[in-house]
């Protein structure tokens, strides 16, 4: 393998030797460019992404809001019953007092500004303080998706109509608004406490977080005792004999098995041999425990290995039974780097998506999950979902769904890296 | 109900271990020393007996109840109701009568779904408090007799330690356990679709058009199962995403190696690592966004004809998220080598560069050629990316810039929304999965045991 051929140049020519060994740094030099190139194609690669992410999805961290004033008149709303009042009208009203002397077309146009959900927002509003019937209610409103984007500046004025999707009246009524000073645009709260909705201006991630939180929970209470034991019973226990080695290489390979072949196991086992409901946490946490156990199993095995011998024989010295050995000295000193690496296990569990998409985690649903059976989406997947809705207004959403879950997944890597410099010994 | 139930298991756990500690510690104050084991495992022992089986119980119990009482329900409706039903239409009735149940009603339900709905609620309700009677019955028999048992001499560690042995055992069982269940599974629904289509039509056919109607009202395609060019599509865009990764990963590592110092090396390692901690939805929402629109353009104005999903920018991507697994395994596999074969080379005035392509290169191919196996298998099974951005129609082509869909994206799109396991439609994508289970399986056994050899060969 290190066959050198010795070029066959005369020694006593100084300028021959002179151009060789130029050649020899320029191929030297080229090399390291090279080198130097791959590195700034991949970390350039990774900076695009991380601009096209942040440039897409920051706009979505605000919302457009809108200051209205509710008449609420006895006269619509009984005091009574509130519920059964009637809200379209109360809201119409309203929106008829900002435009005055808009007619036709223009008032419909008019109507569309507010999100589509205005009457119930204003019901919830009212019902939450049933003080204010009889007089007025003023409320910030989330303005519907095209009137959000233009004001965010995403569609640009200066087209020509037909290339709009706000036509001329339609933007000079939402001047009107802006004029009478209206408009706002405070930070979206509702990002992180609406679930799911058609309209964007209304979608937020709650149901998503709450749903990856719920199958990441029965995910770490599965694999995390589970992975623990195995690894101690493998790497402390187990005789060496071909059973334990077949163990060994399935466990290896189970850890590069492809994300959407266990999705095929959950489909086929939890939802059709076990009849578990479809679109749970409960599967999903599963699913992600079968993947996430070789992982958990490989990196606890390398912390026991790391505990030195010495610790072991002198607790064996003073009389402990092995299982008192491993779980009063060596499981305590490994547990550093056990938490650290089932912490990343996590993480990628948190990223994985493909396999939830086959048990159906990425329904359309409009509440967070109260419980682990009980239908929900996941960050990935709700991603997934508004990556392929066609509103315009979801392309920012998603790009912030994005930066939210690589947001939880830094805070979980940057959890480990502590872990591991602060808490892991070396000996 | 059940988490009281589960609730109750953990509080009657918790009082057996300090019904037993106590013993334990009479014995210790009774006959010092002579006590075998410490009042800690007395009580440990008593709660294992206590709240094991009775976990198990439960755990059973929510596994069967429902097919069980599911033939109960079939049986008990009026004779002939299920006669010259299929499986499917059965399943549909039950699913009738458990969201009749449920309160969820679509339009009048027939008398007797009525009648089978109430049953149903009323076997429901007694199979929940059985389970509990069941289950209490059976903490306090189990208390009962490890109780009992408890003396002075009574070895309770070894007891403890051997349900702990046992514990461990069937928690090593599980990976084999989840690799049997992929294996039975996938086989098993394979074996289905083949009945269905023969497996020559399948591994040679040139024409997949799956989407055939699950049911009657359903407009679709006539069904053809040819999966080469899902084959060819799984591999044009895999092999896109190996050109980019393979020199990238490949130089990166050397250079990170052999060329950069210290502190380059500890900020570049972890950028690069990066890239595989990105979730793949992530990559597949940049190749949708970012890269595709912009080849488009690029094609354009190279007067090119270029589709809006192009291979080349799902491969581009793909190549993108493998480039840390090339890196890092050939950054280790040139570690490796040894550094009497560095030196060497260098002390015989070779270049640094000379070094690298003609000593420690050769030297570590083996496990760069692991490295670029295990990426490309992952490159294969990679899913979120080629769903986003890869197409969904099978196109028999090799050129980077049209259309083609993988085996992956078949997957995905052949089991959302309804899926029947008695139709072609839902058993291909499973007999797909087989497919990319061997293979990948096929592809890492042979990357890990390079991998394996060659670090033995300098060890």
């Amino acid at each position: 393998m290190t066959d050198i051929t010795a070029p066959s140049v005369t020694f006593a020519d100084p300028d021959r030797m002179a151009a060789l060994r130029r050649r020899r740094y320029a191929a030297d030099l080229r090399l390291r460019f090279y080198g130097i190139a791959a590195i700034c194609t991949a970390i350039g690669l990774l900076g695009i992404l991380v601009t096209t992410l942040v440039i897409g999805g920051y706009s979505a961290f605000t919302q457009t809001h809108i200051r209205v004033a509710f008449d609420i008149s006895e006269d619509l709303v009984d005091r009574g019953d509130p519920a059964q009042g009637r809200w379209r009208t109360v809201v119409s009203d309203a929106i008829e007092e900002m435009f005055t002397g808009v007619e036709g077309a223009d008032m419909r146009a008019a109507g569309q500004i507010l999100t589509n959900n205005t009457q119930f927002i204003v019901r919830d509003a009212v019902l939450r303080n049933p003080g204010v019937i009889g007089s007025t209610l003023v409320l910030e409103i989330p303005a519907a998706d095209p009137y959000d984007q233009l004001n965010k500046g995403v569609i640009n004025r200066d087209l020509p109509e037909s290339r709009r999707r706000l036509n001329d009246g339609q933007i000079a009524l939402w001047d009107v608004l802006v004029e009478q000073g209206r408009v706002s645009r405070p930070f979206n709260w509702a990002l992180f406490f609406n679930a799911d909705s058609r309209f964007p201006e209304l979608a937020g991630l709650a149901g998503a977080i709450t749903g990856s939180f719920y199958a990441l929970l029965v995910c770490f209470v599965i694999s995390f005792p589970v992975g623990i034991a195995a690894a101690v019973y493998l790497e402390e226990f187990a005789p060496r004999n071909r059973l334990t080695d077949i163990v060994e290489v399935n466990i290896n390979n189970l850890a590069a098995v492809p994300s959407i072949v266990f999705g095929l196991l959950g489909l086929a086992v939890f939802l059709q041999t076990f009849g578990l409901p479809r679109s749970a946490p409960l599967v999903g946490g599963l699913v992600l425990a079968l993947m996430t156990l070789p992982t958990i199993i490989i990196v606890t095995r390398a912390s026991l290995k790391a505990v030195p011998p010495s610790i072991r024989e002198a607790a064996l010295g003073m009389g402990a039974s092995r299982h008192q050995v491993i779980m009063h000295h060596v499981l305590p000193l490994a547990l550093p780097g056990i938490l650290t690496g089932t912490i990343i296990g996590l993480a990628q569990a948190l990223g994985e998506t493909a396999p939830l998409l086959l048990i159906g985690m990425n329904a359309f649903i409009t509440s967070p999950p109260g419980g682990v059976m009980e239908a929900s989406t996941a960050l990935p997947t709700q991603i997934f979902i508004w990556a392929d809705s066609p509103e315009r207004g979801f392309v920012a959403r998603t790009s912030a769904g994005i930066l939210v879950l690589l947001g939880f997944l830094i805070t979980m890597n940057a959890v480990a890296i502590f872990l591991r410099q602060h808490l892991q010994r070396t000996w | 109900m059940l988490g009281y139930l589960v609730l109750a298991i953990i509080v009657f756990s918790l009082a057996a271990f300090y019904v037993g500690r106590s013993a334990g510690n009479r014995f210790v104050a009774v006959e010092g020393a002579a006590t075998h084991s410490l009042p800690g495992y007395h009580g440990a022992f008593v709660a294992i007996w206590v709240g094991v089986p009775a976990l198990v119980l439960v755990l059973l119990w929510l596994l069967f109840q429902e097919t069980v009482i599911d033939g109960l329900l079939l049986a008990g409706l009026p004779a002939g109701a299920i006669d010259g039903l299929s499986a499917a239409q059965t399943r549909l009735l039950l699913s009738e009568i458990k969201n009749v149940a449920g309160g969820r009603m679509f339009g009048t339900p027939s008398e007797m779904v009525l009648e089978a709905a109430q049953t149903y609620l009323r076997w429901q309700g007694i199979a929940g408090w059985a389970m509990i009677v069941v289950a209490v019955a059976i903490m306090l028999i189990g208390g009962f007799l490890a109780y009992t048992r408890l003396a002075p001499r009574f070895r309770a560690r070894h007891g403890v330690e051997r349900f702990v042995t046992a514990f461990m055992i069937f928690c090593s069982a599980a990976a084999i356990l989840t690799t049997l269940g992929i294996i039975v599974s996938l086989v098993y629904e394979s074996l289905q679709f083949f009945a269905m289509v023969p497996a020559h039509e399948f591994f040679f056919g040139l024409n997949w058009e799956p989407q055939i109607p699950i049911r009657d009202d359903q407009v679709a395609g006539a069904g053809a199962f040819g999966a080469v060019p899902v084959f060819l599509g799984t591999l044009l865009i895999a092999t896109i995403a190996m050109i980019i990764a393979i020199p990238v990963g490949i130089f990166s590592a050397i250079y990170l190696v052999e060329y950069a110092d210290k502190n380059v090396r500890n900020f570049i390692k972890p950028i690069l690592e990066i890239l595989a901690g990105v979730p793949t939805v992530v990559y597949g929402f940049f190749a949708v966004l970012t890269v595709a629109p912009a080849i488009r353009q690029a094609g354009n104005l190279l007067g090119l004809s270029t589709s809006p999903n192009s291979a080349l920018a799902a491969g581009l991507v793909m190549g993108i998220m493998v480039i840390p697994f090339i890196s890092s395994l050939s950054d280790d596999a040139l570690r490796a080598v040894p550094r009497s074969l560095r030196d060497g080379s260098l002390a015989m005035g070779a270049t640094r560069g000379e070094t690298i392509t003609k000593v420690l290169v050769p030297a570590a191919l083996p496990g760069i050629m692991g490295g670029v196996l295990l990426a490309f298998s992952r490159a294969i099974g990679e899913t979120m990316i080629v769903v986003m951005a890869a197409g969904l129609i099978a196109t028999m082509t090799i050129n980077p810039l049209d259309s083609v869909t993988t085996v992956t994206v078949q997957i995905v799109t052949l089991l959302i929304g309804d899926t029947a396991f008695d139709s072609p439609k839902t058993l291909a994508a499973f007999a797909l999965g087989l497919v990319l289970f061997v293979v990948t399986l096929c592809l890492n056994v042979v990357a890990l045991t390079i991998v394996r050899k060659y670090r033995e060969q300098y060890d």
